[in-house]
């Protein structure tokens, strides 16, 4: 190193120092950066951490530029005249010349030597301007409207409006509470004309038939004739909509999104293992929406898996452990329901007792229920299978969230390998005892009310009420997915981490401490368990996919701890525009 | 912070001794009893007084017609002129209430409803009339000016359930209210 | 002692103690609260009666709210009582009853009338006619110290305990001044028997009045004379009683802005109530002691005593009453003077309190007994030895100020 660091700068520009790493450099509010070359301007501001308002751009969309949200100060060094060398500061960028007329950021690309300005009077007069056009025909009826609180306008026009009106005219009346699909609604007085659905639809959901009618202020966010907006990614339109001309007939008019506190979890209606937030005041789940995880679910989910939580403070709730005594049903006590369990389990040798486990479980109860078939000495252990089919976006063909999981965790290459035995087990009599956990084996695993009738002690674990729960002897109300801790391994080989959003109801339990609680009470011991993450710590010693890993350590965004080679399309086709460079993120 | 030194005050002989103040203060109570007696304290005039210091004695004599403009008594929710509940549930004054008094359960205003235009209104509206405090923020902050604080204060009851006013009572004690912004009134 | 002695003892004991002074605490309380109300421009209790209207009469029976104190009484009875887990419990049930009881007992010296007769038969009202009655009335008194004391400890707990301890350095310090300061009037009575001092007051004019009654053993000159110690005696004997009686403005034991509710702050329904009790009728019982000392007891005055005596029906000697009516109307006039001194004059320092009782009273109280020796000895003695008692009092007198006055000089305290 003899040269000394002047000698350096004069030998390399800074552009020549970005463009050995692919980079280029640029200025934005008086500040250098550098960012990958092609990288949208209002991409490099928001990785530079500065505002830029839109409501138009969206990362995983094409930017038609059309709401002007987004207008920033541009300005590139002037062409030097031939032969002349370009001037440069004191650090060796070249002066800028800004432009005088601003330009959006979200459909340009940065160049070498950019500066951009987001402040300023240019860009402060904009966005007021801008602002203004977009209030015009908008009704102000925030008081009603659903997207109140989380709403793109009301935000900006707070921070970048002018705050008082001036237009007298009449505003332009368009269609209000418009049904255009069975859960979503339209108020196209709302509709800033941003396009965002349209784009969504045609782009990501692969159903076009959104669309604008009229021109100028009549411009009109419809339906294409004769069809309906059902496709089973509807209601992502209404997350993305930055204004409340879309909502979700689910939730609308249900509870203000101020009142609504939000815990990230993950979906259990398939293999995919959607990211998820789930919005409650509370213990009421109020809605659930899709949470960014570029490995999962980019930023979609599907409406049926939202839509799917209802169950959880319905009527068929199951509150209090259920014993049978002679036709019906009756409480009992938790104590009295497990000693009554192992008491039953006991009396049989291990050869006729058999468990039926739920791909739906977390891998620690999976890991608890291959303990208690450990400690009742029996091998027939089997999940259920359930699968449907598979759309060509995120709804994956395997409908147990976790059937990797019980793979790793069962170490079985096909953990329903066994059912059919069982359920043969149990016709032919030579299974006597059935512990089944959290599953319907009537509605979902092929057998009949005559099968479990034959069998002398049929425990059940369930969230509902349920046909097999009809035919036990003891049932067991257990946690449903929003309830509980734990963990899950989706169809890609992704470890994630489900969190309690709500409290659980009545008496019910968390499935893992029923398991628990039933191998203690078969064995006798003192408790030794007294957090889910004592479990986790048992998995990641005798996993080998587990190892070094605890609960808190998988975070938010999940770890990947497998190779199954399964791809989700919807990702695949993401990667593709992206690569194609339709989109930027 | 400044430390100021005080001196204490210098006192003769007859201030030491005290028994010129304790007399003073005797008639001083004195003349406070014998005028309160006869119903000439100070201020018992303007106060209404009932003839027995400045006390005014409730059940029987009231002190509603002095009641001042801006008296805050118990929250209710209003009606307009056409009858149309302007209350449209959009839960803020729940929000900001600050004992959390007021709980609301939106719905959707039915379309054969001649205001179907407005398209939400509560579907229960109460306030628990043991936690409210009087201070008028739910009025401040409603932007349909639906609930007002009216001059009622005089509620009683046997048990918390009917303390809790609900939408009926609500009603009843707010009344029609005339000459408010109506922007639901424009054609549609 | 034959059966009706027995039994005469026993219904004075019930009239006098139970049906006279106990009553005349809620009869306090009620003063305390609608007088305080008045002096505050308030009206006070007035609403608790009989609630004719319930029944559908047109008014309630309110007769001024006289019956607010059975309310109250009532009240404190149906509240729930409780006792922490904390504190000894042993103690802490005793306390109550010690504060209570000794105020109770001082009543049977107490005088409340001239003797009745009937059938020829003379009875005292006094239920126990002691020879020694105030020395008898202060040695009970300070029993009821050991009530406050228990209380504060017993509570286990902090402000209760700087109560009880403030309480006790309190009344012991004020009982010297207290008991000091009677000495003159034991001197010029010559005599410990309460009922012959008022006997004596009623014949030869009361000890702050003396304008009837003159004769050659009590000639208006002599007591004119003895008015002077008399006076100074009366005052210190009545602050002095204040301040045993942890009345405003020395209940520092209970200054709810320092120490909660001071030595009772742990305590709840009766057993609270019979704190309150306690204070109350430590102020009768304060009360009757300085209107039998200094203001005639019973004596109507104005030598109309005698006359009252005589009245009769037949065999019955009924003066007894009038003269026991004239006792309890100059108690509550007594009574309404605590009152008042509670409402108008503020709380002392606890410092200040100290120094009132050792400083202030105990030397006065101390010269007044030469004083008062002096006066009361005059007559017997020469002109000569009265000019130097006269003189050597000035001297003392002298000296015992200036001793005050340079101990108040504070010593010089280097501070931060």
């Amino acid at each position: 190193m003899s040269d000394t660091p002047s000698a350096t700068a004069e030998l390399k520009l800074p552009k020549d120092l970005a463009a050995e790493k692919g980079l280029v450099n640029v200025q934005i509010d008086g500040v250098w950066h550098q960012f990958p070359k092609g990288t949208r301007m209002i991409e490099a501001c928001r990785q530079a951490q500065v505002t830029v308002p839109h409501y138009c751009y969206h990362p995983k969309l094409s930017s038609p530029g059309n709401c002007r949200m987004c207008l920033v100060q541009m300005g590139m060094p002037p062409r030097p005249a031939p032969g002349q060398e370009p001037q440069r500061d004191e650090n060796g960028y070249e002066i800028i010349g800004w432009m005088p007329r601003p330009v959006i950021a979200c459909a340009n690309t940065i160049g070498e030597n950019m500066g951009i300005r987001t402040t300023g009077d240019l860009v402060t007069k904009c966005r007021e301007g801008v602002m203004e056009f977009l209030l015009i025909n908008h009704p102000l009826d925030c008081p009603i409207c659903d997207q109140a609180g989380e709403c793109r306008l009301q935000e900006q026009s707070v921070q970048f409006g002018r705050g008082v009106s001036r237009f007298i005219d009449m505003k332009v009346k368009k269609p209000k509470n418009v049904d255009i699909g069975p859960r979503i609604r339209l108020d196209d007085e709302r509709c800033i004309m941003c396009s965002r659905c349209i784009r969504f639809m045609d782009e990501v959901a692969g159903d076009p038939v959104l669309g604008f009618t009229q021109r100028g202020t009549h411009t009109t966010l419809t339906v294409h004739p004769d069809r309906l907006l059902d496709s089973n990614y509807s209601l992502n339109t209404a997350d993305i909509c930055p204004v409340g001309a879309l909502t979700s007939n689910d939730f609308r008019f249900q509870m203000r999104v101020w009142f609504l506190k939000e815990t990230p979890t993950i979906d259990v209606n398939c293999g995919t293992g959607t990211n998820i937030n789930v919005w409650t005041r509370g213990n009421k789940i109020h809605r659930i929406t899709p949470r960014l995880n570029d490995e999962v679910n980019s930023a979609w989910m599907p409406d049926s898996h939202r839509l799917n939580f209802h169950y959880i403070d319905s009527a068929s709730r199951l509150t209090e452990p259920l014993a049978k005594t002679a036709a019906n049903h009756s409480a009992t006590t938790w104590s009295a329901a497990l000693a009554e369990a192992a008491s039953r389990i006991k009396a049989v040798p291990a050869a006729q007792v058999a468990i039926i486990a739920s791909g739906r479980m977390t891998n620690e109860e999976l890991f608890l229920a291959r303990t208690l078939a450990a400690e009742i000495g029996t091998t027939q252990l089997s999940l259920v299978p359930r699968t449907a089919e598979a759309d060509a976006l995120l709804v994956a063909a395997d409908r147990n969230p976790n059937t990797t999981g019980a793979k790793l965790v069962l170490e079985t290459e096909d953990p329903y390998a066994k059912l059919d035995s069982i359920r043969e087990g149990v016709r032919n009599g030579s299974i006597k005892t059935l512990i089944v956990l959290g599953e319907d084996l009537i509605t979902d695993a092929g057998f009949t009310a005559d099968d479990l009738q034959k069998l002398d002690f049929l425990v059940q674990s369930s969230v509902l009420a349920n046909p097999t729960a009809d035919q036990a002897h003891l049932v067991l109300p257990s946690a449903a997915f929003a309830e509980k801790r734990g963990s899950m391994v989706n169809l890609s080989g992704r470890l994630q981490r489900l969190n309690r959003v709500v409290e659980l109801t009545g008496q019910a339990h968390d499935d893992w401490e029923i398991l628990r609680d039933l191998i203690l009470a078969l064995t006798g011991e003192k408790n030794e368990v007294h957090h889910i993450e004592d479990i986790f710590k048992a998995i990641a010693e005798s996993i080998p996919a587990f190892n070094g890993l605890t609960l808190s350590k998988i975070g938010h965004q999940g770890t990947q701890i497998a190779e199954t080679g399964y791809q989700i399309p919807l990702l695949a086709n993401e990667r593709a525009r992206k690569a194609a460079g339709l989109i930027n993120g | 912070m400044a430390v100021v030194k005080l001196q204490r005050p210098k006192l003769n002989f007859g201030e030491k001794i005290y028994f010129g103040a304790l007399i003073k203060g005797f008639f001083l109570t004195m003349t406070h009893a014998v005028k309160s007696l006869l119903g000439k304290s100070a201020g018992a005039e303007s106060l209404a007084s009932s003839g027995l210091g400045v006390t005014m004695q409730f059940p029987e004599q009231r002190w509603d017609d002095h009641l001042p403009e801006y008296y805050r008594g118990a929250p209710a929710l209003v009606t307009d002129e056409q009858g149309r509940e302007r209350c449209v549930s959009c839960q803020l004054c729940e929000f900001i209430c600050p004992p959390k008094a007021i709980k609301i359960t939106p719905m959707e205003i039915p379309s054969d409803d001649p205001w179907a235009k407005v398209e939400k209104r509560p579907l229960e509206f109460d306030i628990d009339m043991t936690r409210c405090i009087y201070c008028g923020m739910c009025e401040e902050v409603c932007p349909e000016q639906a609930i007002y604080l009216r001059k009622d204060y005089l509620f009683a009851g046997f048990s918390r359930a009917e303390m809790v006013h609900d939408k009926k009572r609500l009603y009843e004690i707010g009344g029609v209210r005339v000459g408010l912004v109506n922007k639901w009134n424009e054609l549609k | 002692m034959d059966l009706l002695q027995i039994a005469i003892i026993i219904t004075k004991i019930i009239v006098l103690t139970f049906l006279v002074v106990l009553p005349l605490v809620p009869v306090c309380v009620y003063f305390e609260r609608r007088f305080s109300a008045v002096i505050q421009d308030r009206v006070g209790p007035n609403r608790v009666g009989i609630p004719l209207t319930l029944l559908g009469f047109k008014k309630d029976f309110h007769f001024f709210g006289l019956i607010q104190p059975i309310a109250d009484g009532l009240k404190l009875f149906l509240k729930e009582d409780f006792t922490p887990a904390h504190v000894r419990k042993v103690f802490y049930w005793m306390a109550p009853v010690l504060t209570v009881v000794p105020a109770l007992i001082t009543v049977c010296v107490v005088p409340f009338g001239s003797p009745i007769s009937l059938f020829g038969h003379c009875e005292k009202l006094v239920i126990a006619d002691l020879d020694i009655g105030p020395l008898f009335v202060f040695s009970v008194a300070s029993l009821s110290i050991y009530g406050i004391t228990l209380a504060g400890w017993s509570s286990n707990s902090k402000f209760p305990f700087i109560g009880g301890v403030r309480s006790t350095a309190q009344m012991i310090s004020y009982e010297i001044a207290l008991g000091l300061s009677i000495i003159p009037v034991l001197m010029y009575f010559g005599e410990l028997n309460l009922s012959n001092i008022v006997q004596q007051q009623a014949d030869h004019g009361w000890l702050l009045l003396p304008l009837w009654g003159h004769d050659a053993d009590h000639t208006l000159t002599s007591k004119l004379l003895f008015w002077f110690p008399a006076a100074i005696a009366f005052l210190i004997f009545t602050i002095s009683i204040f301040a045993e009686t942890n009345r405003m403005p020395f209940d520092l034991p209970e200054c709810e802005t320092e120490l909660v509710g001071g030595y009772h702050t742990e305590y709840s329904s009766m057993k609270f109530a019979m704190f309150f009790m306690g204070e109350y009728a430590a102020m009768v019982i304060g009360s009757a002691m300085i209107i039998t000392l200094f203001l005639g007891g019973w004596s109507i005055g104005f030598g109309l005593d005698a006359y009252v005596a005589k009245l009769h029906i037949g065999d019955f000697y009924f003066g007894g009453f009038i003269h026991m009516g004239c006792f309890l109307t100059k108690l509550i006039g007594f009574i309404l003077f605590f009152i008042l001194v509670r409402w108008t004059v503020p709380r002392f320092r606890y410092d200040q309190l100290m120094k009132l009782g050792w400083v202030v009273f105990f030397e006065a109280a101390l010269i007044n007994v030469f004083l008062a020796a002096l006066i009361v000895a005059a007559p017997e003695l020469k002109t000569a030895i009265i000019g130097i008692g006269a003189v050597l009092l000035v001297v003392l007198t002298a000296a015992v100020i200036w001793v005050a006055k340079v101990s108040e000089e504070t010593p010089k305290v280097l501070r931060a």
